[in-house]
């Protein structure tokens, strides 16, 4: 490591880690509401990353309203556009699942078509709708700025922001999935849709809703990600493969192994971008994980299961 | 004789089928068509050769890889390299800092050619690597993933990283692969100038033939007991591999002649179009591949190229008119193909042909249902 000292280097780390910490916070944001479609449900979706985008445009819009109309309510806007991203990605997702995904459930190779077809179609929506270029909404001043530790060190206020709401939903979606009465039904559901229903619970409904509220987390993985890159048609697609490298790593069903795989995957890239480029740090990355998965199909918290 | 009709062809309804398919792409076209639009009918005609490589892997085999991209790209960018050597010869760069190396190299600073370059000089070199390389990177690929019994869809997302992957390598590393742009600005083959529209026609009926053999060498495969193992597999996976045989040397087996048909019709791209780029190896060309298979139809070898000359036409036809329109046009299709006619057009096809022609097409098919549960006896498995 010529040229640097040692405590240039503690602080590229820290710094570099910090930035793999807000990557970190987007792509477990986009990873938990893939791994309950994807994990829990075995719904493909392809379309999730367009949910995102959703989410993104949703806080532009709410910014742009605020901006123009409510000048004075700016520095509240951000939290209430998070709420209603959720809102509107959930009533998106919920809306999917009844005209389509509903339809596909013994199929799920086929469901990755029909959401890739969707994803298509949202594209090309929002391309009509917000235009071809790319848009930030005003963020916060609050939001602004850094927070310095030491005289090398600076850690960005939105990225401590994201963390914090990122902890939030990983928490709101452990007592919904583990600890309320919804998830234990939406995990008998998943494991055995018949057995479920027999002992009487509404398996169309939660399916229904367990989709809509993995579309909505995408919506607020959307606006949070609004917060640290601007957004355009495409965006979605540019993480749906990282998110689905993230829940197949971490062992589809198993919610901790998504925490530890996203957390493994953002750091890895983000302090190997600073010594090789960014393009050669994501191959080494992502071939690095194609590697552990060919020894560990099932991914590294595979939930022990009879097959 | 019989054996060619029944196994090669497909019987009555098989023979005719591949009959109408010749005719159209090699009379038809060439007829109506000018220049320019036969040259696209031969780019969308090598896009077929990974729907076919899809109808058996997918359809017949029960694993969806979303990376045939990978092989279509190794295949175009194996000829596409020989064929930027060739353009590049000391004499035809001189100008550069660096004369006998390919330009794109030349700008970013190269002073040599890299050794994995090398072997490209040569002719037969190049086509033996474009017919071996992408069969046994799949092989090594099939072999780490279905000797860990890795499927369907963890099988279709691996895949679909692989080909990131490459993606990404490709655009990065500019010095030895010409980055985002590609390979291009290839001149001639062997001395022989392959812009000409001479050149072009030849390549688009050389296309045809290799095509059509293609569809053939796939019938005779799924027609054999290989294949009817292999749609046993996609069936009842765990049936086959009970009754002893090693399923995964099969799925590795398909797999690899997938790699391979997809790898011809990567190297007849590069020669019909004159350039090979990252932007058909990615996730978006490969699931289109996908896209053409499903619309074709999963199950007809004959089907796909149909469904591949349809979407294609359609995607030229509306992106120059109404380019918003396409992409609502392209995932409304997808999404009715999946919900409402899964078999795709070969489906809808069989479904809804007169009725005359679905007597004439009913008679084979059933005596070839009786010959599958007959095969089944224990007897012939020993």
């Amino acid at each position: 490591m010529g040229g640097y000292s040692y405590s240039e280097l503690g602080a590229i780390f820290a710094m570099q880690g910090f930035s793999g910490i807000s990557l970190f916070s987007v792509l477990l944001l986009m990873a938990l509401g893939l791994a309950i479609i994807f994990g829990q449900m075995g719904v493909i979706n392809m379309a999730h990353g367009e949910f995102m985008a959703v989410g993104a445009y949703t806080t532009y819009l709410m910014s742009s309203v605020t901006e123009s109309f409510f000048p004075a309510f700016l520095p509240f806007y951000f939290v209430f556009s998070i709420v209603l991203a959720f809102l509107v990605a959930g009533a998106m997702g919920y809306l999917a699942e009844y005209v389509l995904i509903r339809h596909l459930y013994s199929r799920p190779l086929d469901t990755l078509l029909a959401t890739w077809g969707l994803s298509l179609i949202m594209q090309q929506s929002f391309r009509s709708l917000f235009g071809a270029r790319e848009v930030s909404p005003t963020l916060p001043d609050w939001l602004m700025g850094a927070y310095p530790v030491t005289d090398l060190i600076d850690i960005p206020i939105n990225g401590l922001f994201v963390l914090a709401l990122t902890i939030a939903v990983t928490l709101g979606v452990f007592y919904l999935m583990f600890k309320s009465s919804w998830g234990l039904q939406v995990r008998a559901t998943t494991q055995n849709r018949s057995m479920s229903g027999a002992v009487g619970i509404n398996t169309k409904k939660i399916d229904r809703y367990t989709f809509a509220l993995g579309c909505g987390i995408a919506g607020i993985a959307g606006a949070a990600f609004t917060t640290i890159a601007s957004t355009g048609p495409t965006t979605g697609t540019l993480y749906i493969v990282d998110t689905f490298m993230v829940v197949v790593f971490g062992g589809a069903a198993s919610l901790f192994g998504t925490i530890a795989s996203a957390f493994s995957i953002a750091q890895a890239q983000s302090i190997l971008e600073f010594f090789i480029s960014g393009s050669m740090a994501k191959v080494l990355t992502l071939l690095v994980l194609v590697v552990i998965l060919m020894f560990k199909p099932e991914g590294l918290f595979a939930s022990k299961v009879r097959r | 004789m019989s054996f060619v009709y029944d196994k090669l062809l497909g019987g009555k309804s098989g023979a005719m089928g591949l009959l109408v398919l010749s005719v159209l792409i090699l009379i038809v076209f060439p007829l109506f068509l000018d220049n320019f639009r036969l040259n696209l009918v031969g780019k969308y005609l090598t896009y077929a050769f990974a729907a076919i490589s899809l109808v058996l892997l997918w359809g017949y085999g029960g694993t969806l890889s979303l990376g045939q991209g990978i092989f279509f790209g190794l295949g175009g960018y194996g000829m596409a390299m020989f064929l930027k050597l060739e353009a590049s010869s000391p004499e035809n760069t001189a100008i550069q800092s660096t004369p006998g190396i390919p330009d794109f190299m030349d700008w970013n600073q190269l002073t040599a050619l890299p050794w994995f370059w090398e072997p490209f000089n040569s002719f037969a070199f190049t086509l033996v690597a474009i017919l071996v390389l992408p069969a046994l990177f799949a092989y090594i690929i099939g072999v780490a993933m279905f000797k860990r019994r890795v499927g369907g869809v963890y099988f279709a997302i691996i895949t679909q990283v692989i080909a990131v992957i490459l993606t990404v390598l490709i655009v990065g590393q500019q010095g030895y692969t010409g980055g985002i742009n590609g390979i291009t600005d290839l001149r001639t083959l062997n001395g022989w100038d392959m812009t000409s529209d001479g050149a072009k026609t030849l390549f688009y009926y050389i296309n045809c033939a290799l095509l059509i053999g293609v569809i053939v060498l796939s019938r005779y495969i799924l027609s054999s007991k290989f294949g009817r193992l292999l749609l046993a597999i996609r069936d009842k996976e765990d049936r086959v591999r009970f009754s002893g045989y090693d399923v995964a040397n099969f799925k590795i087996f398909i797999f690899c002649f997938a790699a391979f048909v997809s790898a011809i019709g990567g190297a007849m791209f590069t020669l019909q179009v004159g350039f090979m780029s990252p932007s058909f190896v990615g996730i978006v060309p490969s699931i289109e591949m996908v896209i053409f298979a499903a619309v074709g139809g999963r199950m007809s070898l004959i089907g796909v190229v149909y469904g591949t000359l349809l979407i294609n036409f359609g995607k030229t036809a509306f992106s120059e008119s109404f380019p918003e329109l396409w992409l609502f046009l392209m995932g409304g299709t997808f999404i009715a193909v999946v919900m409402f006619f899964p078999n795709g057009l070969a489906g809808l096809w069989s479904q809804y042909s007169p009725a005359l022609l679905q007597r004439f097409r009913a008679t084979p098919d059933e005596s070839k249902q009786v010959k599958i549960a007959s095969s089944l006896d224990m007897k012939e498995f020993n």
